[in-house]
């Protein structure tokens, strides 16, 4: 059989699929705090780390997971958190630090329904735009969302490939309802581990906050290994050193933590599109909307009617230009989302002259293919 | 430039940002020799929070993670507990590591982690200019405690021992000798070490506080109210009063420390599985 050669198959729910992808990626360090619907993530961790020779610690809050994370990170290993609504608010200081000082951490939010304490065992998409905003100041993310069991495997791995890449926090958005979902994954044999690119140059002279042509720091030296590192929250030059007081330093440094992302975008961005080579409608989807989404498609299809998907498994950055070169035909982008209507926005804006429809769901319960299929023959008969 | 200062310090990033007569610089001096008393350039990170005191690493050329303002226990903790050789200094104020950082404070001396703390206590919030804090003195004014503060201050040592703390000192910055001595000894001690030094403040507590903006009249000042720790034992509740008391205050070679603990965990779980 193929999949016994290449492939391990398990029943994974979503948070244990989180894990493993975690794990495959060489993540050897979690710091996190209990909460619901993503505390499985923790207790997980803490019965795999352990025997791999990795730390697992449950902090005092989710302010010192993501700063334990960080320290982690800058201590030489793969690190992450795991935590949902109010505990990722929580960390949003942490997101910022680890955005100013070029640490990869990877922070994965199973989201629930906020604001607040909000739907504790509810799912919601309520927090994408946090992702990209949450912490204060001019700073860009990654963030990358699963719409299934073997989706969250991959995308987490990938999310830990990305953070050291860019230097950057990445957030795996998923939510109550992929994390408590079991289904099939198929675990590829022999993935290698993430590696992190070495410094370039000698100890000596190294400038840890010099760019390449490229915007990116050339490799990630860790504490203890020679580079005397200077490692500052303020805004800082080449040599780590503050420069708060030097606006030309600053305005550099600021914008090049935003291009970094924003040039690389194109190797970023990851989407599945389905059936748009004769569509006039499209849903443009992504998480767990984009289950009953596809469905919808289908059952639409079935029944004579031009519809495709398009299926972010990127949402930051937002992939604008992929959204605005959809074949023309396509007159109508419906957006199913779970909270009031967030990124019908950033659609609307990457698709100008076309009709964009908001379709939101809240209370925690996902929509069904049926409501999605409604909007799709309503506007099909516009 | 002395020697020690000539081999340790990042000379680029001089002049230092203090006021005049700030007591960091003689901190910064006590630490720089016990690092190389103790040869442990190398080994050594150091963590540091928000406020003036946090600057003290930032001068020193080694691996310096100037963090944010409360978090430097988690910071550290992740710095130690990814390679427990770490030797991991963490410099903090009292606003920093009892206000904004208290539980993670707390929670970093109940592990008993292999940290060395040294909490600056100006009494004060210096660097936003001069605001009440957890350590301020009843009574004292401050820019945010204008009528005198209503509030009792904590008695930092005592709770770094309360909460798990296995070396506990108070020292001053009138007192650099020991001062180092004692950082050689919190560094080699395997725990959660704490050492709180009174440092002078002459232009925000000095001035708002004592109406002292000398420093070296703030510096005898603050000689004329430490006590060495063997001597308070013969003191009474009243001779007492308004005292520092100086020296080793706790030190307990028995409990394991955290990393230890874990890693035997570690160990032991290679053999379950």
């Amino acid at each position: 059989m193929e999949e016994k050669s290449n492939h391990e198959v398990k029943i994974l729910q979503g948070n244990e699929a989180v894990v493993e992808g975690a794990l495959a990626a060489g993540c050897l360090f979690f710091a996190g705090y209990p909460i619901t619907p993503a505390t499985e993530i923790a207790e997980i961790m803490a019965e795999r780390l352990p025997p791999l020779g990795g730390v697992f610690l449950q902090m005092e809050d989710e302010i010192a997971s993501i700063c334990a994370a960080i320290g982690a990170s800058f201590g030489g290993m793969l690190a992450c958190t795991a935590s949902s609504g109010p505990g990722i608010s929580l960390m949003q200081e942490g997101v910022g630090y680890a955005a100013v000082t070029e640490a990869p951490v990877v922070v994965i939010n199973v989201m629930r329904g906020g604001p607040s304490t909000g739907m504790p065992t509810s799912a919601s998409q309520q927090d994408i735009m946090q992702a990209k905003w949450g912490s204060h100041g001019d700073y860009e993310t990654i963030a990358l969302m699963p719409s299934s069991c073997q989706e969250a495997f991959r995308l987490t791995y990938r999310a830990f490939a990305l953070a050291q890449r860019y230097r950057v926090p990445v957030y795996l958005l998923s939510d109550e309802i992929i994390g408590h979902t079991r289904e099939k994954v198929r675990i590829p044999r022999g993935l290698s581990p993430v590696e992190r690119q070495r410094p370039q140059g000698d100890k000596e002279n190294y400038q840890p906050f010099k760019p390449g042509p490229d915007g990116l720091l050339d490799g990630m030296p860790a504490f203890n290994e020679g580079y005397k590192l200077l490692v500052d929250g303020q805004l800082h030059d080449e040599r780590g050193r503050r420069a708060a007081h030097l606006p030309e330093v600053c305005a550099r440094l600021t914008d090049r933590l935003c291009r970094k992302i924003t040039t690389h975008r194109e190797e970023i961005y990851e989407l599945e599109t389905a059936f748009l080579d004769d569509a006039e409608i499209a849903v443009v989807c992504f998480g767990s909307p984009s289950r009953p989404s596809i469905r919808a498609v289908k059952d639409a299809r079935a029944k004579g009617i031009r519809a495709g998907y398009v299926k972010l498994l990127t949402i930051w950055p937002f992939p604008v230009e992929r959204i605005r070169a959809l074949p023309d035909r396509i007159r109508t982008l419906i957006v199913p989302e779970l909270n009031v209507g967030r990124v019908f926005h950033e659609v609307e804006h990457a698709a100008p002259g076309r009709q964009v429809l908001s379709l939101p769901k809240l209370g925690g319960l996902l929509h069904t293919p049926g409501e999605i299929l409604d909007a799709i023959e309503r506007r099909n008969r516009r | 430039m002395n020697p020690i200062g000539e081999k340790y310090l990042r000379k680029d990033s001089l002049p230092f940002l203090w006021c005049p007569g700030c007591g960091n610089g003689t901190i910064l001096a006590a630490t720089v020799r016990a690092i190389d008393q103790m040869k442990i350039i190398d080994q050594v990170a150091l963590v540091s929070g928000i406020g003036c005191s946090s600057w003290i690493p930032v001068y020193v050329k080694a691996d310096v993670l100037h963090a944010l303002h409360g978090r430097t226990m988690a910071f550290a903790t992740g710095l130690k507990m990814s390679h427990p050789n770490r030797k991991v200094i963490i410099f903090t104020g009292d606003g920093d590591c009892l206000g904004i950082g208290g539980n993670h404070f707390i929670h970093a001396a109940r592990r008993n982690i292999d940290l060395t703390v040294l909490m600056v206590n100006n009494q004060i919030y210096g660097m936003t200019g001069g605001q009440v804090a957890p350590t301020t003195p009843l009574a004292a004014k401050t820019k945010t405690s204008f009528f005198g503060n209503p509030e009792d201050p904590f008695d930092a040592c005592e709770l770094a021992k309360a909460a798990g703390a296995t070396y506990v000192a108070r020292w001053t910055a009138a007192h650099p000798v020991p001062l180092s001595k004692a950082i050689v000894e919190a560094v080699s001690h395997e725990g959660f070490s704490f050492i709180e030094v009174i440092a002078q403040c002459p232009t925000q507590a000095g001035r708002l506080m004592y109406g002292i903006s000398d420093p070296g009249a703030l510096l005898d000042f603050l000689k004329a109210k430490t006590v060495p720790v063997k001597q308070v034992q013969d003191k009474n509740a009243e001779e007492r009063k308004g005292k520092i008391t100086v020296g080793t205050l706790f030190h307990d070679t028995e409990r394991t420390e955290f990393s230890k603990r874990y890693f035997r965990m570690v160990e032991r779980s290679k053999e379950d599985v």
